[in-house]
């Protein structure tokens, strides 16, 4: 490298540079804070969805699912499941519990998770708001 | 080794080790379920044994990162270990809190686990990686505010190098960082939105500082390159890593609810994130190219070199093929994030530890510069068939992304997600192999440090 550039310029690039490029992240992040309400349809996450994203954390579903195609890659992407199953959480609640505690022999499958009738609600109300969140029109067909 | 207190690394090497290896093993049970889907069902479901692979990586590179500063630090800072006792004490505690927790996964179910740790006081549990009960984060958090405080102790009573001062600032990134984890809204794409703050901050952001800083001390150390041309390498390294990096977060925020500027922000920006790990591979290659001296430690140098390019591959190339928006519509949550993970994370990170490793543990051990012939050959062996086997899985995995794509996202008629898995059997039991030989690789590997033989001298 050049002998004309020296290692303090280069330092200051780094220090320039990042500091500058985290201020606008921070700024960026401020929009984006009040421009989120909006496009999750905030005034629509009742107690029920708030609840229903706690069973969703408190039994790792992230672990095998994604959602907004974030998570694993091994079981059916999430956030637009409650389209997928024909805007029913009934058929959510529906799929969830009819789950064998054995498994499908050979099969990929998901485990019974006993969860109340009330824990059950609330996470198909979780995935119903899920399903209404602007998402740029991803995933780009119902299969997710 | 410059001085005693530097050996104190030697157990959160081997300790990191010891959780490679465990990674590796659920790695293979989770391959396996990918197309034996019964295996181990109930007992170990695949949520389960996938957060024990993944929390099993993140505190192994801890670790390595751990014991690469307490080797580093020292040296470079020219003075003994500022507390040699606080580095073994919060060893154990951080090895213990994590083997409890992996246990605390295995043995009860997650919700379980869940209630037992009192999650409902502040619940931070069951977003991906960051799944440890609350108060194992806690615990997190205080072992790395000991080691902070240690590191942070020596270096500013010691001599201040361009080395340390960019390791201390990006391991303080990684505690500052590390606290966005216990920020949980209910708002699930405000949680997102945070979330990122530690996980893509993390690995495209100060943990390339210590990267950099690692792979700038042990080319110091082997090239003899005169440290004023090393250090100007490594601030523009790390300069462009985060110029990009920071608002190449935005490749993340395209689907999950945040605004559609970050679409033109994070693909332009994560466009340029492989600007630093090209440079970062010329200024490895340079350097060996106008070495001053013949290291007898050719692993290391090995290490070095290949942390340098694949990192550039996993982290850069596989990075940019699916950061543009247009193209990340079609590729989000496929098989392809798996392939540029697996490829990412060990071209960058676990290689820069095994770097860090091969270079210490000689002196460590034995007082001399480098391991005998043979075990070297049998180190080199391991790098050998742990990397030929990534870059074999990370072409499996692209191959099953790509069909996986077009059979799910883009053709006449989409099929269902899991008849589409059906389709993609081929690729994952291709991958499982391939997982088999980097298992088989590190075997070698971990046998190379039993390889006996005279070390070398300088």
């Amino acid at each position: 490298m050049s002998e004309a550039f020296t290692k303090s310029m280069a330092r200051n690039i780094y220090i320039g540079g990042s500091l500058f490029f985290f201020l606008l992240f921070l700024a960026l992040t401020f929009d984006t804070m009040g421009a989120i309400p909006e496009r999750s349809n905030a005034q629509n996450l009742t107690e029920d969805v708030a609840h229903g994203k706690k069973v969703w954390e408190d039994n790792g579903c992230i672990g095998c699912h994604t959602l907004l195609g974030e998570g694993a890659y091994f079981a059916p992407e999430l956030g637009n499941v409650y389209t997928r199953f024909g805007n029913s959480k009934e058929a959510i609640v529906g799929f969830i519990k009819s789950r064998p505690a054995g498994g499908i022999p050979g099969r990929r499958s998901m485990p019974q998770f006993n969860l109340s009738d009330e824990d059950l609600n609330a996470l198909a109300e979780f995935l119903k708001w899920s399903s209404e969140i602007n998402t740029a029109n991803w995933p780009p067909n119902v299969q997710g | 080794m410059k001085y005693q207190s530097q050996s104190v690394s030697q157990l959160y090497f081997i300790g990191a080790l010891g959780l490679f290896a465990g990674q590796i093993l659920f790695g293979l049970i989770i391959g396996l379920q990918y197309v034996v889907g019964d295996f181990l069902f109930p007992a170990i479901p695949f949520n389960v044994a996938r957060m024990v692979h993944t929390n099993l990586l993140i505190v192994w590179l801890l670790f390595g990162f751990m014991g690469a500063a307490y080797y580093l630090v020292p040296e470079e800072s020219e003075r003994e270990l500022f507390s040699p006792l606080l580095a073994k004490l919060l060893f154990w505690i951080f090895l213990v809190a994590g083997a409890l927790t992996i246990l605390g996964y295995l043995l009860v179910p997650y919700a379980t686990l869940a209630e037992l740790t009192m999650n409902d006081l502040l619940p931070t549990m069951g977003r991906e990686f960051l799944e440890q009960p609350t108060i194992t984060k806690l615990g997190i958090v205080v072992v790395a505010l000991g080691f902070l405080f240690n590191i942070a102790m020596t270096i500013l009573t010691g001599r201040k190098t361009v080395v340390n001062i960019v390791m201390l600032t990006g391991l303080l990134g990684l505690a500052v960082f590390f606290l966005f984890s216990f920020y949980n809204p209910e708002n699930l794409v405000m949680d997102k939105y945070w979330w990122w703050w530690t996980v893509h901050l993390w690995v495209e952001g100060v943990w390339e500082l210590i990267l950099g800083s690692i792979l700038a001390f042990v080319l110091i150390k082997i090239t003899g390159v005169d440290r004023e041309i090393i250090e100007k390498w490594l601030y523009i390294i790390i300069a462009m890593a985060l110029i990009t990096g920071i608002i190449g977060t935005g490749h993340h925020y395209f689907w999950i609810g945040a605004p559609e500027y970050w679409q033109l922000l994070g693909s332009v920006f994560s466009a340029l994130e492989p600007i630093p790990f090209f440079i970062m591979t010329v200024f490895a290659f340079n350097m060996v190219n106008k070495r001053r001296m013949d290291h007898p430690n050719k692993a290391a140098t090995l290490w070095a070199l290949g942390t340098a390019t694949m990192a550039f591959l996993g982290a850069g190339v596989w990075g940019f093929l699916h950061t543009l928006s247009p193209i990340n519509y079609y590729t989000h949550g496929s098989q392809i994030t798996a392939a540029h993970g697996h490829m990412a994370f060990y071209g960058a990170y676990v290689m820069i530890v095994l770097t860090m490793i091969s270079y210490a543990m000689p002196h460590i051990r034995f007082g001399k510069p480098a391991n005998s012939n043979r075990a070297q050959v049998l180190e080199m062996w391991g790098f050998w068939l742990m990397t030929v086997s990534i870059v074999f899985i990370t072409l499996f995995l692209t191959g099953a992304g790509i069909l996986q794509i077009w059979l799910q996202r883009i053709a006449e008629s989409p099929m269902s997600f899991m008849q589409t898995q059906d389709n993609l059997a081929f690729f994952y039991w291709a991958r499982e192999g391939a997982g088999l030989i980097f298992f088989g690789g590190l075997m070698v590997y971990f046998y190379s440090f039993f390889a006996g033989g005279e070390p070398k001298e300088a």
